[in-house]
Formats: structure tokens, sequence, C-alpha cells
């Protein structure tokens, strides 16, 4: 049976051990810390954590100015939000001075569910990915969300980092070794390589089973870090598997799949498929619903690797 | 440095500061006026209305009101200055260059390849600029996050964010103005350079700000009004807001747009065009 933990839920407590290790760290939210799970710190740190109400903008501007006063800030709203709402804040105030932010999203993709489009972001990836400075992350469970939280905080620099709102799969134990822009294969195979990251690893190692008793072997890899991209692990798989399939919670352009599909295209072109939610929006319905219907399943996966190798 | 500088005796944070008289401070801002004429027309592009609007403000902060150290930009103790209209960055260079944070030789690079002076500024390129803008709207709450910083680590600095008119009609002006009011920063004072001209022409025409100081003291600002171009009252302003408790202060400076060029004074055409060889020889002859 599959154990399943809530990506926000390890932020929130992540964020407690890295305030006692660290009293430079400050927590901002939107009035979404009961969701977002930033209360836990709030609690335990009322004097280092700041509400800064429905005001997006703002609040970009104050952890920045934080940040140029020495301060580690994590700033936190719902993915939708802390993208789309406040990019001019962020490229001008975090991005282009480098300054020490880091942004953690939760209620990222359609998995958001029943709240419906204005909800789902699925824009956010190809936003952040456009920000020269931004680490762009997509942990792939409870746990290696922890691990990046850790490695944000760790590291100076604008981080973005995507979580979810529903409980997904955990496919790490403790103890999981993470490392900023270095992906994780999964599982080796030698016909077909299935890039993933955040809540569709766990569906292409899913899918990658389902094709291995029909004698398909994939490689599954796990590519939480949009930016900087791991590039060598892309060669070697097109190298070596000579055919990609690339999966992620986003819309066509600008994610993932974008620009795994640059770096094959410039070093190793190989036929590849893409597993997203092309260039629509969803709808309001259950997550697992709304994943169903976009085709964003192991099912999905499936179809794609078996169209793709044909092209080999 | 330029010799002409005098320097304070030890102030409460212990370094020096810059302690000019009010004609010493007069005189500086003729020089500077004549800097940004130059730099601008040398560039042949650039923002000089409101770079000669502000220009006074800036001068005061730094050669009277503001603790810093050019030597030392980043010093943790120094009283903060915030450049939220990035476009008068001219103004900003001069006084920084006059302070002494970089050669006043190298003020003619400005907007060209490779210079540390930016067409807006960037606070990773320039020594002592504390903030990369040129957005509008983005300064004040910039400087809530740096108040906030000497809050909680008991720095008694002062953060100065100066505005435009014209940035008084971003949202996000008004969203950090509700809580820098919210979260009782008494440490951090607005300025703002009431010049009445933006882009397109008179703020009244364009988008009405006023009543203006009515607005602010309902988002729970202290606020005073002064003449942004006479030092006693710029002075006098600073003093008081220094001396406010348990608010922030808003400093609303009613200016002339391109002051001290008679030209280009109350002149839309100069918010942001650079004077012609011709003009910038009357300008620099009118600021002898």
């Amino acid at each position: 049976m599959t154990v399943e933990a809530s990506t926000r839920e390890a932020y929130g407590r992540t964020l407690i051990e890295l305030g006692k290790q660290n009293k430079d760290i400050i927590v901002l939210d939107a009035d979404l810390s009961l969701s977002t799970m930033t209360h836990f710190f709030a609690q335990e740190f009322p004097e280092r954590f700041f509400d800064c109400g429905l005001e997006e903008q703002n609040m970009i501007g104050i952890a920045a100015g934080l940040a140029a006063s020495g301060k580690t800030v994590f700033a936190t709203s719902f993915a939708v939000f802390a993208s789309c709402r406040c990019f001019d804040q962020l490229r001008m105030c975090i991005s282009q001075p480098k300054l020490n932010v880091k942004m953690v999203a939760t209620h990222g993709g359609i998995s958001v569910g029943e709240d419906g489009t204005s909800h789902h972001a699925i824009e956010d990836l190809s936003l952040y990915c456009s920000l020269p400075s931004f680490t762009v992350i997509v942990p792939a469970d409870a746990i290696e969300t922890t691990e990046a939280v850790k490695a944000a905080a760790a590291t100076y620099g604008p981080f973005y980092i995507r979580l979810s709102r529903p409980k997904t799969p955990l496919i790490y134990r403790k103890g999981h070794h993470f490392t900023v822009g270095k992906s994780i294969t999964m599982k080796q195979g030698k016909d077909i390589t299935i890039i993933a990251m955040g809540i569709m690893v766990a569906k292409a190692l899913e899918a990658a089973k389902m094709l291995a008793d029909q004698g398909i072997g994939c490689r599954v890899i796990n590519m939480h870090t949009l930016n900087p991209l791991d590039e060598e692990a892309i060669i070697k798989a097109a190298s070596e598997t000579k055919a990609i399939v690339v999966a992620e919670e986003h819309l066509a352009h600008g994610g993932l799949g974008s620009r795994v599909a640059q770096i094959v295209a410039r070093e190793k072109p190989v036929p590849m498929s893409f597993v997203n939610l092309k260039d629509r929006y969803s709808l309001s319905g259950k997550p697992g619903e709304l994943l169903q219907r976009a085709g964003l399943t192991a099912e999905g996966i499936e179809e794609a690797v078996k169209q793709v190798i044909q092209k080999k | 440095m330029s010799n002409n500088i005098k320097v304070a005796s030890q102030d409460t944070r212990g370094t020096n500061v810059f302690d000019f008289s009010v004609p010493e401070l007069t005189e500086m801002t003729k020089k500077l006026r004549r800097h940004i004429i130059t730099m601008i027309s040398t560039a042949g592009s650039g923002h000089p209305g409101g770079s000669l609007s502000a220009v006074d403000i800036i001068t005061a902060l730094y050669f009277k009101i503001m603790h810093h150290d050019p030597h030392n930009p980043r010093w943790k103790d120094r009283d903060r200055f915030i450049l939220s209209k990035g476009h008068a960055a001219p103004a900003l260079y001069a006084v920084l260059a006059e302070s002494g944070y970089f050669p006043v030789e190298e003020l003619t690079t400005l907007r060209k390849l490779d210079s540390r002076l930016q067409g807006h500024t960037d606070r990773n390129l320039t020594p002592g600029v504390e903030m990369s803008a040129g957005s509008l709207g983005q300064g004040l709450s910039f400087g809530i996050g740096i108040a906030l910083a000497a809050k909680l680590d008991h720095h008694d600095y002062q953060t100065y964010v100066l505005l435009s008119d014209g940035e008084c009609e971003e949202g996000q002006t008004w969203e950090a103005a509700l809580s820098a009011a919210h979260f009782k920063l008494d440490n951090l004072n607005a300025i703002i350079d009431r010049n009445q001209l933006q882009l397109s022409g008179w703020t009244q025409n364009i988008m009405d700000i006023e009543p203006l100081n009515k607005k602010w003291q309902a988002f729970g600002w202290h606020t005073i009004e002064i003449d942004g171009h006479n030092f006693d009252q710029i002075l006098t302003a600073f003093e008081e807001a220094k001396a406010t408790k348990g608010r922030p202060t808003v400093i609303i400076a009613h200016t002339t747009k391109g002051k001290g060029v008679s030209f280009m004074e109350n002149n839309v055409e100069f918010h942001g065009k650079a004077p012609t060889l011709e003009e910038a020889k009357r300008a620099l002859k009118e600021l002898e």
C-alpha cells in the first residue's frame, strides 16, 4: 500500500527546525499560513514571522529588504499568487539583485482540485525558470521537500520551491540524499527514459513497472531541479536510451518539457514526447479526477512511451 | 573625496558623518545640478526633470542627516536611503560621488556600456546604492523590509525612501503604506517628491492623487508638508520625522520638476529627455 504524506506539512515542520538553528531566518506569509503551514513557525517564533496580509507584491519587496539586511527570508503563498501575482516584484527585487529570498509555494498544479482554474498554478514554473537568478525545485515527495527546504536555507540566493495541496505518495525514506541541480535516477532502463518532477515521479515509476511487464525497460529520472538543469543526466539519457518522455504537472510551454527538449535538441536529438497540461486550463473537481482527465497518470505516461518508442 | 567636505565629530554610532551648514548644502546642490546636466547630456538620454526636483532632498540626507560611511558602503549601522524613483539615479550618483563613494570623474560614464552607473540603480554594481529600482512603486516595500530588520536586530538606524508623486498611483505603494503603519515602523521615513509632473503631463490630469496628505494620514502615517527646495524646512522635517514614535512619517515635499534650470522647470518635455549640447551649455551657465 502506498504511504502518503503532505509536502506542505513537511515544509512547515522543517521551518521550525531551521528557525531553531538560525536566528536570521524570517518567514513571511500572505494570510494563508493555516494552509501553507507556516503557522507552525509563527507559533514557535512569533517575532520572526510577519503576516503581510493580502499584499503579495508588498510581501516580495519586504522580503527583499529583509534579505538586503542579512536575513534569510522564506516567503510563502499559494503557487498562483506567489508567481503570477507578483512577477515584476520577483524580477526587480529578488532576481535582478540576486537576494537571499526563498519563495516556497504550496498548492501547485491542478491537483489543487475543487478551487478550480483560478487556483491552479500551471504557469508558475515557466515564469520562475525565466528569471535567471532563481533556483527552481519541485520535490517529488514530503521527504524530498524537507531536504530541498534545508538546501535552500543553506545556499545563498533566490529559490522557488513548488509544493502540493494534497498528500502525495512517499517515494523516499528518511536519510534521502538530495543535491540541488543533481537529478536522481530512480530506476535504470535501456529502452527509453522518463524524466519527471513532483507528483509525476511516482506515476512515472508506476508506468515503468507496467511497461516492464510488457518488455520495455524504462529509465526513470526525478528531475527535481528545473533550474539549473542537470544537463549531463539528460544527455546521458538521450545517448543511452535514445528516446525520452517528460512528465510534468504544468502547461506545455516553458516548464520541464521545454527545458529538457532544448538540451536534447542542442546536444543529442532523439524522439521525445510530453505528458503535461498542453495548452489548456483545467476545471473544478477532485484532484484525482482532474489528473485523470488531463492524462497525468501512469497510463498517460505508458501511452506516451509506447508512441515515442516507435519513432526510435 | 572633495576637499571642502566638513566632517563632524563622532556620532552615537561611532563614526563620522557629514555635517554641512545650509549655505554649504546650497553650494553643494549647485555643483550636483551641474553634474546631473553634464551626466545626462553626455549620456544622451536620462531623466533630468525628476533628478533636479529630488536633488536637494538627497543632498540634505547625505550631507547632513544620515549616518553613513563612503568608505564602508555596507556598514551595518548606516542609515539607509532607498531611491524608489529609480529614474532619478543621476541625482543619487552625483551625491554618492561627491560624498566619496566613487570618483567624481566616473559620473560621465552614466549609461555607457560596462559603466557601474546604470540607467536605473543597481545595488550590486554601484557602491552606496541600496536598491535596484526602475519599475515604480516598489521602494517603500523594500524600505519596510529594512526597517523591520532594524527592529529585529535592535539597530537604531533610520530608513529613508524617496518616492515620486507618480508612484502614488501604483497600488503597491498603498499596500506598503498600509503595512508600514500596521507594523508601527517609526524608523521608516518616506519622502514624496511632489513635483506634480509625470511622463505624460500633470499628475492632476493623468491620475489625480489628491488629497495626498489626507490619504497618508488615513493610512496611519504622520505627515509633514514642506517646500522641498528649502533646506531649513527639509532639515526641520527630518528632525521631526526622527522624533516621531509609534508610526511612520511621510514628508510631502513640494518641488519643481527641472528645478534650477529655467527652461526645464515645470517642463514635462524634460521628464525623460536629455538636453542637447547647446541646452546643456545654457543650463550649466544658469547653474554657475
